[in-house]
């Protein structure tokens, strides 16, 4: 039987939109299960208090602490390098074989699992620096893990200024560095930030790579300095599904709850400021 | 006749392909050169070479010299500081996404000024010159983005002015603009010949014979002829630049 393009358009917009809706449907069931079980362990004394009884009761403070302090470090150390590498990469290197390497390096890079990258740290961080299980480490090996992120977002924020823009500025007599620094950076700020946010909300989200190089399994106090060992949201809520028998459900979905608010808001975010640019932006 | 550029066998390659071929000629001081030719007759590339803004472009080769005041661009010259001397005005007027002031700042600003009163005294002159003033006086701390695009093509000129540059390139100035906005930006530019060496590119023949003391006829590469305007236009030696100039392609 032959249909009439009519016909096909129809179909074919129905299997499109089907394809999209199917897209939303695990979002939506993930974070509707996570409100309906979750939603009733929110409370003041779950956010701001010590685990007592063996994490079966009491809060998850030290967790919520422990994930900020290891998304500020891997920031405070990802960001500034990974900024510099993509404005090398797009205003100063040419095509030559070295900025081949280093993009082939950066691909390869966001394609390591996880897991390794908690080995590295072990290896890296803990053993051979001495770090030791601590804050310094996991945050160093957050760091590395979206490293890629940021540098690609970044070269694309780089890249997608008009070169023009490049031309008025050294035409009026202003060097390459101050041309990146006041006729470039401004314009690819928003991308650079979309990016950087969406990494640290990788970063605290992911498990491996602090299981060995920071996270505590149980520690109900807060870390003092940045060779603390420390808790962290995901490895918290990892050890409360698996690790400890006779956690009431609602903790645990309580935990992921907090957990999955904090990388929301900081898409949020990300969307938000990038919103905020572009209605700012014209050319 | 005071001699302010002057460009020997220069030629110019771009990754390997030829954009212009042993150009030769003279610019004079405070004088308008006109340049015209059809698309693809490297105009723009021989405009670039003046203040070595091919410099950016991947795979660009330069042979030939080019003099500024007896200096040798290519060898003895800091292109930073060149661009500082030699200031060019691009086919579309981009106001930098900053104030009106900003914009008309932003070159003192990278040298490094920052006393006040010499940034607001450079800002009243610039636009000025530009005949912006008026138009401009109250709206110093307006978005330059807001401005009409012959406002923006002014105050344009006027950033490139503050730097208080020796040359000036016009890059098609006025192809993106009205005949009013038009004729503002060459009643400047009679004005600024008289402190400043001038070289228009243009694709508007009547607007090269309107402006330029004299002309430059470029083709494929090639500068066929150059003189005085009034000759190229009335007495062309060579024929294409008859066939150009009449009409008869282009």
């Amino acid at each position: 039987m032959m249909f009439t393009p009519r016909v096909t358009q129809k179909i074919a917009f129905g299997v499109l939109l089907a394809a999209s809706l199917v897209v939303l449907l695990p979002v939506g069931v993930v974070v509707f299960v996570i409100l309906k079980n979750g939603l009733g362990a929110i409370s003041w004394e779950f956010l701001t208090e010590m685990p007592r009884s063996g994490m079966r009761e009491g809060g998850i403070l030290p967790a919520i602490v422990g994930t900020f302090c290891l998304v500020t470090g891997a920031l405070l150390f990802a960001l500034p390098l990974g900024l510099f590498a993509a404005i090398y990469l797009s205003e100063y290197a040419g095509d030559n074989r070295l900025n081949r390497v280093i993009r082939l390096a950066i691909v390869n890079l966001a394609g390591v699992p996880s897991v390794v990258f908690g080995l590295f740290g072990l290896a890296l961080f803990v053993n051979f620096f001495r770090f030791g299980a601590s804050i310094l480490s996991g945050s160093l090996t957050l760091g590395v893990m979206i490293l890629p992120v940021i540098i690609t977002s970044s070269r694309e924020a780089l890249e997608s200024v008009p070169k023009s823009f490049r031309e008025v500025s050294l035409s009026l007599g202003a060097t390459r560095l101050q041309t990146i620094k006041h006729a470039v950076l401004p314009h690819a700020l928003p991308g650079i930030l979309t990016g950087t946010i969406l990494g640290v909300g990788r970063a605290a989200g992911e498990t491996a790579p602090i299981l060995f190089t920071v996270a505590a399994f149980y520690l109900p106090k807060l870390p003092t300095s940045l060779f603390d060992q420390a808790m962290a949201l995901p490895y918290h809520l990892y050890v409360l599904s698996t690790q400890v028998p006779n956690v009431e459900a609602k903790i645990r979905y309580g935990t992921a709850l907090v957990l999955l608010a904090i990388v929301l808001l900081m898409n949020l975010t990300a969307i938000a400021i990038r919103s905020y640019f572009r209605s700012r932006k014209k050319w | 006749m005071d001699v302010k550029i002057q460009v020997q066998d220069l030629s110019v390659r771009f990754s390997g392909v030829s954009a212009l071929k042993n150009v030769t000629m003279e610019i004079e001081a405070n004088k308008i050169l006109s340049v015209i030719g059809p698309a693809n007759s490297g105009k723009t590339t021989f405009l670039k070479t003046l203040n070595r803004l091919n410099d950016l472009v991947a795979g660009v080769s330069v042979s030939g010299t080019v003099f500024l005041d007896g200096k040798d661009l290519y060898k003895d010259c800091d292109p930073v500081l060149l661009r500082r001397k030699v200031g060019i005005i691009f086919a579309l007027p981009l106001p930098l996404p900053a104030s009106v002031f900003e914009n008309v700042v932003y070159g003192l600003r990278r040298q490094g000024i920052r006393d006040k009163k010499t940034l607001a005294t450079a800002v009243e002159k610039a636009l000025r010159d530009a005949y912006l003033w008026d138009e401009m006086k109250d709206r110093l701390g307006e978005l330059a983005l807001k401005l009409s695009g012959g406002q923006q093509q002014r105050l344009c000129i006027a950033r490139t002015l503050a730097v208080n540059p020796e040359v000036i390139l016009f890059d098609e100035p006025c192809s993106a603009l009205d005949p009013l906005s038009t004729a503002k930006i060459e009643e400047a530019m009679l004005k600024l010949k008289e402190r400043y060496t001038l070289v228009l590119v243009t694709n508007n023949t009547k607007q090269a014979a309107r402006v330029g003391d004299r002309t430059a006829f470029f083709l494929m590469g090639e500068l066929v002829e150059m003189d005085v305007t009034s000759r190229i236009f009335t007495a062309p030696l060579d024929k294409r630049t008859d066939d150009y100039i009449s009409g008869k392609f282009g």
